[in-house]
């Protein structure tokens, strides 16, 4: 394909693609989980949880694997190990004096561990890689489908406490006075989290989806002191990073989940740098001497 | 409106009332046998060192602990049915906060609305009338649109004040109000206290801080895991009292139940 680049308009580079049905459903595919996740990722950046991030979305490998020689939708299992993963989280951080990071790596890479022995002994057509890493381009019908609905769950769950999740992440204990479930929120934004997780993986795989839950966040962050601003800039970042990701991987034949991870922390990088605000370029220079 | 003053008139009515409450963390005792009553329209300093269970005390009227014996009444009510009133306001110290979240000062004391709102948190009119009135008291209008980590401290501290202020509460819980604060904020809190006196609501203020309880409080409450003295503050301020407070205790209050757990 790289060698043909050099050939191609730009018109036939954006618009052949779109020519192959599976690039079509590639793009939109990446597009809404890069938006779901990108709107996730300000309330995990924002309540600083990043780890947690990751520890559900290498959770939910096991629940795939055994979803998958169910014969059930996996995204059932996926939900199932990522909520299972934790609450066991918060049991043992209660019962026990190990600090709660070494409990939240002990607990997932377990999880995960167990998921690798699974796949290995479950002969079955699930593909590790698939798993791993993603594969937007070979993505199936009803795997769009399942996309689709969790996506909508996620959005409206979002939409509709957006608010008692903001107030939740800047301040639990006015939140908590004022008569607010602060424990329901808690729990709503862990199973959002798991369900992200398990839309990320189709397009990332487990072990990048938590740059989709954190990346554009705080990319975001930097760029702006408006929460509201903060989420749609987060969304459009991880949105367009999906569609030029999905793009990059067919022009140049590479790996989708890495290329799409890739472009995010690049838009990242340029915001570090040259974010209005908060960029290094500009607070070097306000410095005075 | 005008039946919640003719309840406040009453001369048996409290704002906030604390019975005999204890309060233990897996066994430890953090709070043992606290009682305290306060009426509509006093300042109350609440003084005692770190880890006298001040922040428990705070803890438990707000609801998030529950106490283990004793029991606790807000506005004649039980604390849920308070929190559900908007009753009680908490103003965090300033090291509580994350100061870099992405949210204005108007966003901020919006917040104190959310408990009015409806289920979408959508501000009425109503409610922005609210926001306006609170910041224009403590003199923050001009810095509305300032994102709160702009502030310095003591504006910041203004900021939330104006939250207790939108959510009209009846009862304030202050966490060290004076640390870090400039000289125009100090004067408009002191300002402030006396006006929220006049409209007869509760202040408790938690400090360690005895200078400025002093000029502020009207009554004073020494905590030492246990309340050891409330009143007046001139006659409260005692050196015998003071001693207990942040020198230990008489050993008759150590030889309790729970006394000896105390003092690990």
């Amino acid at each position: 394909m790289s060698e043909a680049l050099v050939f191609a308009s730009p018109f036939s580079l954006l618009f052949d693609p779109l020519s192959h049905e599976f690039m079509r459903r590639a793009l939109m595919v990446s597009a809404l989980v890069g938006g779901v996740c990108g709107l996730l990722s300000c309330y995990m950046t924002l309540k600083g949880w990043a780890l947690m991030g990751d520890a559900v979305s290498h959770s939910v490998m096991p629940g795939v694997v055994i979803a998958y020689a169910l014969g059930i939708p996996f995204s059932i299992g996926a939900f199932v190990f990522g909520v299972g993963s934790v609450a066991l989280i918060g049991f043992v951080k209660q019962k026990s004096r190990v600090k709660e990071d070494t409990v939240i790596g002990l607990v997932f890479t377990g999880f995960f561990a167990l998921g690798l022995v699974l796949v290995s002994k479950i002969k079955s057509n699930i593909d590790l890689m698939h798993i791993l890493f993603g594969s937007p381009l070979g993505i199936s019908q009803s795997d769009v489908n399942q996309t689709l609905i969790i996506s909508l769950i996620v959005v409206i769950i979002l939409l509709l406490f957006r608010r008692d999740l903001m107030l939740y992440c800047f301040d639990a204990t006015h939140a908590r006075s004022i008569g607010i479930n602060t424990s329901l929120l808690h729990y709503l934004l862990l199973s959002v989290l798991s369900l992200s997780a398990v839309v990320g993986l189709q397009t990332v795989g487990i072990i990048l989806v938590v740059a989709m839950l954190i990346t554009p966040g705080a990319t975001a962050y930097l760029l702006t002191d408006r929460f509201d601003r903060m989420t749609l800039l987060a969304i459009c970042s991880s949105a367009i990073s999906s569609i030029v990701g999905v793009y990059v991987s067919y022009w140049f034949d590479i790996e989708t989940g890495g290329s799409i991870v890739l472009v995010q922390t690049i838009i990242f990088l340029i915001a570090f740098m040259f974010a209005p605000k908060y960029g290094i370029l500009k607070s070097k220079s306000s410095i005075p001497f | 409106m005008e039946t919640v003053i003719e309840k406040d008139k009453r001369i048996d009515f409290f704002r906030i009332e604390a019975d005999q409450v204890c309060v233990d963390y897996n066994g430890t005792v953090a709070l043992y046998d606290a009682s305290l009553k306060l009426k509509p329209g006093c300042i109350c300093g609440l003084v005692g060192m770190n880890g006298a269970g001040k922040s428990t005390f705070f803890k438990a009227l707000m609801g998030f602990v529950r106490p283990s014996r004793g029991k606790i009444r807000i506005n004649q009510t039980m604390v849920p049915h308070a929190q559900r009133d908007q009753a009680v306001a908490y103003v965090p110290q300033n090291e509580g906060i994350d100061c870099s979240f992405p949210v204005s000062v108007w966003d901020v004391v919006m917040m104190g609305r959310y408990g009015s709102m409806n289920f979408l948190r959508v501000p009425r009119e109503s409610d922005r009338r609210a926001v306006w009135h609170a910041l224009e008291r403590v003199e923050l209008l001009d810095l509305r649109k300032r994102p709160i980590g702009a502030l310095s401290g003591g504006q910041r501290k203004r900021a939330f004040l104006a939250r207790a202020i939108a959510q009209r509460a009846s009862v304030l819980l202050l966490d060290e109000p004076f640390s870090g604060v400039d000289v125009r904020t100090e004067k408009l809190m002191a300002e402030l206290f006396l006006q929220f006196r006049q409209e007869n609501r509760t202040i408790l203020i938690s400090t360690h801080d005895l200078s400025h309880v002093r000029d502020f409080c009207d009554l004073v409450v020494l905590i030492n895991k246990t309340v050891l003295a409330y009143g007046e503050t001139s006659e409260v301020f005692t050196p015998e009292n003071l001693t207990m407070t942040f020198g230990g205790m008489p050993p008759d209050l150590l030889s309790g139940p729970t006394g000896s757990s105390e003092f690990k």
